[in-house]
C-alpha cells in the first residue's frame, strides 16, 4: 500500500481505496447483472403467459403437474438457500471448514433439486409429453429448464468456490466471490417462487 | 454414421464453389488477410501485437480494436449494399440483374445484420471505450478484463458472419428473421443458424459491455463530478448502457427460443402445434426498437461535443440535453409495435403506439434546437467533424419528419414494407448514427494517435457521403410512394427503373466517399509529422480527455483530477488551475494484460461454428474449454501490479517525447513496457 497522500485530501490512501472500490464495484455490477437476468426471466414468463393455453390437443397443466412432487423439489431449493445463509455466517466468522461444510450441504440440496427436475422432465418426455408436444409444453420446458440451467451453473460455480476455499482459505477475493454466488443463489430462489406460483399453482388451479 | 458424428451436417458441398461471385469475394478476403499476416510477419510484429494489443485490457487499446473491427465490417456491409443496388438497377422486365434470388436474399439479410450489429455497435462501443473513462477522469473501466472478453466475443461473432460466406450460406430471412420463414421447416440450411448464433454471441458481449460501462460511469467518476457535471457524451452513453441492459436480455431470450424451435423441434413460434409467431415479432422489437436508440444516442452525444467545441461556445441547454436523452430512452420502450401496425393489433393499440412514436419527436426536436442555438452566434469552425454534424442536423430532420409520417398507422398501412421505409430508416441510421461516428472518429483521432486527420480528404469524404446519401435514398422515398415493395429481386415496372439508377449513382458516390476516407487515413499517416498535435488539446475543447497528452499515458491520469464544474477543462483553463499532474506522484494500481479474453473469443468462435453445423463433440469441447479458461482466470492471483511513483514520474517527464514517437511505429505504451 502506498504511504504517500495525494494532493486532494479526499483521496487518502489511493491503493487501499482502489482495492476497496474494486470489491464494491464487483458487487454492484453483479447486482446489475442480476437485474438483466431478471429481464431475461421476465421475457420467458411473458412467453409462458402467452402460450400457456396452447395445448395443441396435448395435455394441460392440470394433467401433468404433480404438486406434491414439486413441493418437495421446492423445499430442496428453499433449504439450500437456508444452508447458504449459514455458509455466509461461517464465512464472516472466518471459519473455513464451517463454510465448506455448509456450502457442501447447499450444493447437495441444489443437486437434489436439479435431480428432481431432470427426473420430472424425463418422465414427461417418456410419456410423450416432451417440449415438442405443444406450445404450452415448449414454454414450460423453456422457462423451467432455463431456471434449472441457472441452478446447474450455480452448482458448477459453487464447486469451483469450494475448491478455492479449500486450497486458498478465506481471502478477500474469495469472500467477494462467495458473496456474489450467494446473491445469485438467493436470486434463483426468488425466481423459483415465481415459477412455482405462475407455472405449477396457477397451472393446477 | 461416423462422418456425421465427426462433422455433423458439414460436408464439402457446403462450400459454394460453383458461385463465382462468392468465391471471388472469399478469395479476395483471403488474399487481403494473407497480405496483412505476411506484412506483420515480415515486420516481426507478432509479439508486439499479441502483448500490446490483442491481450490488452486497456480501454483505449480495446476501443481502437473495436473501431478497426467496425471499419472492416463496414467494407463488407457496403459491398453488400452496392451489389444490391447494381442488381436492382438492372432487374426490370427482361433484365435479371446478376444475382440469383437465394444469393440476393442472403445479401440483404447480411447487409442489415452486419451494418447494425457489427458496424454501428462496435463503432460506438469503440469510441465510448476510448473516450468515456478519459472524460470522467478514470484510469480504466470497472472491469478491464471483462472488457477484453466483450470485445473478443464481438470479434468472434463477426468472424462467424464472415465464415458463413465461405462455408454454408447466410440467412435468407431478412435481418429480423421472422418466423415461420426462419423456422427449420422453411429454412433448413445453415443460414439462419449463422445469423442466430452470431447475433446471440455478439449480443452477450454487448450486454457485458453495457454492464461494464454503467458501473464505470456510476462508480468511477473523478471526485467532484456530480451527475449534472458529467460530460454530455458520457451522459448519452450512460443512458445507452441502461437501454442495453434492459433490452439485450430480451434479444437473448428471443434468439434462444428460436434456437429451441430449430434444434429441439419445439413450438414457440411455429405455425402449428400451439406456437405463436407474433410472440417473436413482439419480443424481437422490444429489443429492436431500443436498439435503434442504442446506436443513435451515442451519436447525439458526439454531435453535442463537436458542435459545442467548434462553435467555441458552451453547449446550449445541457440539462435539457440530458433530460431529452432520458425521455428518448423511456419512450423507446413503448413504441415497439409501430414496426408491425399492419398485423392486426386493433385500432386502439395502434393509436397508442402511434402517438407514443410521435411524442419521441419532441425530445429529439429539443436536441436539434439545442444544437442550432449552440451554433447561433458562435464562431463556427468548419472542420470535418463539424461538417458531419451540420450535415446530420439537416438530413436527420428530414428523416425524422418521414418517421412522424410513418407513425400514423393509416399512413403506415400504405407505406409499410415499401422502399419508403427503407429510405426512412437509412435516413435515420446513416446521417443519424454513422455520420456521428465519423464525426467522433475525426474529432478524437488526434487524441488517439497524436496527430490529426487530413482536412482536405476529410471534406471530400463528407461531401461525397452527403451527396451520395441524398442521391441514393431520396429516390427510394419516391419509389415507396409509387408502391415499390422492399427486398425485390425482380420487378416489372419500367417507371421504377430510373429512380433505381439514380440510387445506384448515389451508392457509387458513397463508394468514392469511402475511398476518400481510406485515402485520408493514408495521407494523414504519411504526413503525420506536419499534422502532429503536441498540446493534447488540439481543438481547444472542454472536457477532461483533452487535459492529458495525445495519446494519453496508459494509466490516463498520473493524478486523478478534481472536477469543479461542467466542462471541467474549460473551467480549469479559464481559472488558471493547472490541469497537468505535477510531482510528487503516487504509485498507480494497474491491471495486467491477459490472453484469456482472446482464448474465450477463439473458443466461442469454435463453439458458434460447431453448433451451426451440429458438430456436437466440438460444441461440448469448446464449452468445456471456455469453462476451464474462466476457472483458470479465477485462480490467477497475479492479475494486477503497482506502477511505482518513480516510473510514473519518468513517463510523465517523457510524455511529450513519447507521444512524438507514438506514430513512428513504436508506441508510447511499448516504450514504457520495454524501457
Amino acid at each position: 500500500m502506498s504511504a504517500t497522500t495525494l494532493t486532494h485530501d479526499h483521496l487518502h490512501d489511493a491503493h487501499h481505496e482502489e482495492h476497496h472500490d474494486a470489491k464494491e464495484n464487483a458487487l454492484f455490477g453483479f447486482w446489475i447483472y442480476l437485474m438483466t437476468d431478471c429481464i431475461l426471466f421476465a421475457s420467458l414468463f411473458a412467453t409462458y403467459a402467452v402460450l400457456r393455453h396452447n395445448y395443441a390437443d396435448g395435455p394441460t397443466g392440470q394433467e401433468i403437474f404433480d404438486l406434491k412432487y414439486v413441493f418437495v423439489e421446492t423445499m430442496f431449493l428453499l433449504f439450500s438457500s437456508f444452508s447458504n445463509g449459514f455458509a455466509m455466517i461461517s464465512m464472516h466468522k472466518k471459519d473455513r471448514f464451517g463454510t465448506l461444510k455448509w456450502l457442501m450441504l447447499t450444493a447437495l440440496l441444489g443437486l437434489g433439486f436439479v435431480g428432481m427436475e431432470v427426473n420430472e422432465f424425463a418422465h414427461l418426455a417418456m410419456e410423450g409429453n416432451g417440449p415438442d408436444r405443444s406450445g404450452f409444453l415448449s414454454a414450460f420446458f423453456g422457462l423451467v429448464g432455463t431456471h434449472g440451467a441457472h441452478v446447474s451453473i450455480g452448482l458448477i460455480w459453487m464447486s469451483v468456490m469450494m475448491g478455492q476455499l479449500y486450497f486458498k482459505g478465506i481471502t478477500p477475493a474469495i469472500t467477494s466471490r462467495i458473496l456474489r454466488l450467494s446473491l445469485f443463489w438467493h436470486f434463483l430462489d426468488i425466481i423459483w417462487i415465481m415459477v412455482f406460483t405462475v407455472v405449477y399453482l396457477m397451472g393446477v388451479l | 454414421m461416423f462422418e456425421s458424428a465427426l462433422f455433423g451436417k458439414l460436408t464439402l458441398s457446403a462450400i459454394p464453389y460453383t458461385n463465382p461471385i462468392i468465391m471471388s469475394a472469399v478469395g479476395g478476403a483471403a488474399l487481403i488477410g494473407l497480405l496483412i499476416i505476411g506484412w506483420i510477419t515480415q515486420q516481426g510484429q507478432w509479439g508486439y501485437l499479441w502483448r500490446e494489443w490483442l491481450t490488452s485490457v486497456d480501454h483505449k487499446r480495446i476501443g481502437v480494436m473495436y473501431i478497426i473491427l467496425a471499419v472492416v465490417m463496414m467494407l463488407r456491409g457496403f459491398s453488400d449494399a452496392i451489389m444490391m443496388r447494381i442488381h436492382q438497377a438492372y432487374a426490370e422486365g427482361l433484365g435479371q440483374g446478376f444475382l440469383p434470388p437465394e444469393h440476393y436474399n442472403q445479401i440483404f439479410s447480411a447487409h442489415g445484420t452486419i451494418m447494425i450489429i457489427f458496424v454501428a455497435m462496435p463503432f460506438f462501443i469503440g469510441l465510448m471505450n476510448y473516450v468515456v473513462p478519459l472524460q470522467i477522469g478514470a484510469r480504466d473501466v470497472a472491469y478491464p478484463f471483462l472488457n477484453s472478453v466483450s470485445f473478443w466475443l464481438t470479434a468472434a461473432s463477426a468472424g462467424l458472419v464472415m465464415v458463413s460466406l465461405a462455408v454454408g450460406d447466410f440467412s435468407q430471412a431478412g435481418w429480423s428473421g421472422y418466423p415461420p420463414l426462419s423456422e427449420m421447416q422453411y429454412s433448413p440450411g445453415s443460414g439462419v443458424d449463422y445469423w442466430m448464433w452470431s447475433l446471440q454471441l455478439g449480443g452477450i458481449g454487448t450486454l457485458l459491455t453495457g454492464i461494464n460501462f454503467f458501473v464505470t460511469i456510476i462508480k468511477m467518476r473523478a471526485p467532484g463530478m456530480s451527475y449534472m457535471k458529467i460530460p454530455v457524451f458520457t451522459w448519452t452513453i450512460l443512458v445507452t448502457t441502461v437501454l442495453i441492459m434492459l433490452s439485450f436480455p430480451v434479444l437473448t431470450v428471443t434468439l434462444f427460443l428460436l434456437t429451441l424451435d430449430r434444434y429441439l423441434d419445439m413450438h414457440f413460434f411455429t405455425g402449428g402445434m400451439g406456437g405463436n409467431q407474433m410472440m417473436f415479432t413482439n419480443l424481437f422489437w422490444v429489443w429492436g426498437h431500443p436498439e435503434v436508440y442504442i446506436v443513435i444516442l451515442p451519436a447525439f452525444g458526439i454531435y453535442s461535443e463537436v458542435v459545442s467545441t467548434f462553435s467555441q461556445k458552451r453547449l446550449f441547454g445541457y440539462a435539457s440535453m440530458v433530460y431529452a436523452s432520458i425521455a428518448i430512452a423511456f419512450l423507446s420502450f413503448i413504441v415497439w409495435l409501430h414496426h408491425f401496425f399492419t398485423m392486426g393489433a386493433g385500432a386502439d393499440v395502434n393509436a397508442f403506439f402511434g402517438i407514443a412514436t410521435m411524442i419521441i419527436a419532441v425530445p429529439t426536436g429539443v436536441k436539434i434546437f439545442n444544437w442550432l442555438f449552440t451554433m447561433y452566434r458562435g464562431r463556427i469552425q468548419f472542420t470535418t467533424p463539424m461538417l458531419w454534424s451540420i450535415g446530420f442536423i439537416i438530413t436527420f430532420s428530414i428523416g425524422g419528419m418521414t418517421g412522424v409520417l410513418l407513425s400514423v398507422p393509416g399512413a403506415d398501412f400504405v407505406l409499410h414494407n415499401t422502399e419508403f421505409l427503407v429510405a426512412h430508416f437509412h435516413n435515420m441510421l446513416i446521417p443519424g448514427a454513422l455520420f456521428g461516428y465519423f464525426a467522433g472518429y475525426s474529432f478524437w483521432f488526434p487524441k488517439m494517435f497524436g496527430f490529426r486527420l487530413d482536412e482536405k480528404w476529410g471534406r471530400r469524404a463528407f461531401w461525397s457521403w452527403l451527396g451520395g446519401f441524398y442521391l441514393a435514398f431520396m429516390p427510394l422515398y419516391a419509389l415507396g410512394f409509387m408502391g415499390m415493395p422492399r427486398r425485390l429481386v425482380h420487378y416489372d415496372n419500367p417507371i421504377w427503373q430510373p429512380y433505381l439508377l439514380i440510387a445506384l449513382a448515389g451508392t457509387v458516390l458513397i463508394s468514392y466517399g469511402i475511398f476518400c476516407q481510406v485515402a485520408q487515413l493514408y495521407v494523414s499517416i504519411k504526413n503525420r509529422a506536419a499534422l502532429r498535435d503536441t498540446t493534447g488539446d488540439i481543438w481547444n475543447s472542454h472536457s477532461l480527455e483533452w487535459s492529458v497528452t495525445s495519446p494519453p499515458p496508459f494509466y490516463n491520469f498520473a493524478k486523478v483530477p478534481y472536477v469543479e464544474s461542467l466542462d471541467a477543462l474549460s473551467y480549469k483553463k479559464e481559472h488558471g488551475i493547472p490541469f497537468r499532474a505535477e510531482a510528487p506522484y503516487s504509485p498507480i494500481h494497474m491491471p495486467r494484460n491477459s490472453g484469456v479474453g482472446v482464448a474465450i473469443g477463439a473458443f466461442t468462435f469454435v463453439f458458434g461454428f460447431a453448433i451451426v453445423w451440429h458438430i456436437w463433440w466440438l460444441v461440448i469441447a469448446s464449452t468445456l474449454a471456455i469453462l476451464v479458461a474462466l476457472v483458470m482466470r479465477s485462480n490467477d492471483e497475479d492479475v494486477d501490479y503497482m506502477l511505482s511513483a518513480e516510473e510514473v514520474a519518468r513517463i510523465e517527464k517523457n510524455g511529450a517525447q513519447a507521444s512524438a514517437s507514438a506514430a513512428s511505429g513504436l508506441s508510447h505504451h511499448d516504450m514504457i513496457t520495454q524501457g
